[in-house]
């Protein structure tokens, strides 16, 4: 729990805030003080919270496996070289599973979503007022320290999915083939608009789905840290209920941490193989 | 929890992202695995290879240790035959040669018979002239009673 100025709507929404650079309403570019005034930058606005966060950890974890990468022997692995190796082999074997067809992209674009989200999402599982209140002492007002709890990034990564499907779809099949089996099935060239309808919710249901699975869950999960943690907030004198409570979110923050490694891992698991899944059928002929 | 912006920034890294994996993380990674694999497939067929080897080697050595007794036993049975054919030859020459000795000496003997005869056979003839001219009292001529000589000398 941050200051004790803050009521429970108040630290809850603080909480949910992103640190949103734009254009200010006094007509300068800066960081937005409230939820108000990022909602009146606009589309033209930044995430910076977002934004650095994920960079760091996408970067961060690409070049521990580049560093590997360039040091890697076919002899025998040590050290981090066998986390990456398995964490490859891993990946490519879930690959392999799921993906029938050629392309050299889908391995490296599993590996990457699937390491990217799982970092994302694991800083969800650092004490969730530990870094808001550091960023405030050094006068950041908002700070979302988890990428995957904000849609941008999620609807990001899902729309850069969504491209490489429809590039592939178009790829493999041809525009023609793309446009037939948009319009053909389920019930013949008779049934056009009721096919295009249905294949066309198919197909925009992919990156949805995908984008707002990942981000509800960890928003979910998020909220409950944050519920969890106003409890000890209700802290009021040394009182039997205010030493249950605070003893509560001691034992409830574990619990739901110690669950929250599964979801964690899991979302990116989802992710990694629900793009994989997509890519074979853009890969695969319709008859 | 505005969409904005972000959006587009955060595709664009995901972009670049799987860029980087794909250009610089992914193919060394699975290619020192696959060497690896390769290494580890070569190793296992150079050994089953060697385990082969090493059984033709036994086999092979087993063969040339059963030729080399074979031909060692071959070896000392020539060299007995051989040494009772020397036996044998030097018994031969042996006996060739004490032969040989005793022909020789019989030779020998025989001539020094022959000799000792002849020389008995002159001193005959004068032991018998001396004896008869002591029994007549007088010269008896050699020459006159030569035949007479002979003829007992040739019965001697």
């Amino acid at each position: 729990m941050s200051s004790e100025a803050h009521t429970s709507a108040e630290y809850i929404k603080h909480h949910l805030q992103n640190l949103t650079f734009g254009h200010l309403p006094n007509g300068t570019w800066g960081v937005a003080h409230s939820a108000e005034q990022a909602k009146e930058m606009g589309f033209w606005a930044l995430n910076l919270d977002t934004f650095f966060m994920s960079l760091i950890l996408g970067a961060g974890f690409l070049l521990l496996f580049r560093s590997v990468a360039k040091s890697i022997t076919s002899g025998t692995p040590s050290g981090v070289q066998n986390f990456v190796e398995w964490a490859l082999e891993f990946i490519d074997s879930s690959v392999r599973g799921s993906f029938s067809g050629k392309n050299k992209l889908v391995g490296p674009l599993a590996l990457t979503i699937f390491f990217w989200v799982f970092t994302m999402n694991l800083m969800d599982l650092l004490p969730i007022d530990y870094v808001p209140l550091l960023m405030t002492t050094l006068g950041v007002p908002f700070f979302k320290i988890v990428p995957s709890t904000d849609p941008n990034a999620t609807f990001g990564m899902a729309i850069g999915v969504f491209i490489l499907v429809l590039y592939y779809s178009v790829k493999m099949k041809g525009l023609g083939g793309f446009v037939g089996e948009l319009t053909l099935q389920p019930f013949g060239k008779w049934g056009m608009p009721v096919n295009l309808l249905l294949e066309g919710v198919n197909l925009i249901a992919k990156p949805i789905s995908l984008a707002l699975r990942l981000f509800g869950n960890m928003y979910a999960g998020e909220m409950i840290f944050i519920l969890i943690a106003l409890m000890g907030g209700a802290w009021a004198g040394m009182t039997v209920g205010s030493a249950t409570l605070y003893g509560s979110q001691i034992f409830l923050s574990l619990g739901w941490a110690i669950f929250h490694i599964l979801i964690v891992t899991l979302q990116a698991f989802i992710f990694m193989t629900l793009t994989v899944v997509y890519m074979d059928m853009a890969h695969q002929e319709h008859h | 929890m505005n969409i904005n912006a972000t959006l587009l920034a955060q595709t664009i890294m995901f972009a670049l992202f799987v860029w980087f994996c794909m250009a610089f993380v992914w193919p060394p990674i699975v290619a020192a695995l696959e060497q690896r694999k390769k290494q580890i497939a070569d190793g296992l067929a150079d050994a089953d290879r060697a385990k082969h080897d090493l059984e033709l080697a036994a086999k092979r050595s087993a063969e040339i240790l059963r030729e080399a007794k074979e031909k060692a036993g071959e070896i000392v049975n020539n060299g007995e035959k051989r040494a009772i054919e020397i036996v044998e030859d030097a018994k031969a020459k042996a006996k060739v040669e004490g032969d040989r000795i005793i022909v020789g000496a019989k030779a020998e003997i025989d001539q020094e018979v022959f000799r000792a005869r002849e020389q008995l056979r002159t001193q005959v003839s004068a032991i018998a002239l001396a004896g008869a001219s002591k029994i007549l009292g007088r010269e008896i001529d050699a020459n006159a009673h030569s035949d007479l000589l002979d003829k007992l000398v040739s019965e001697i």
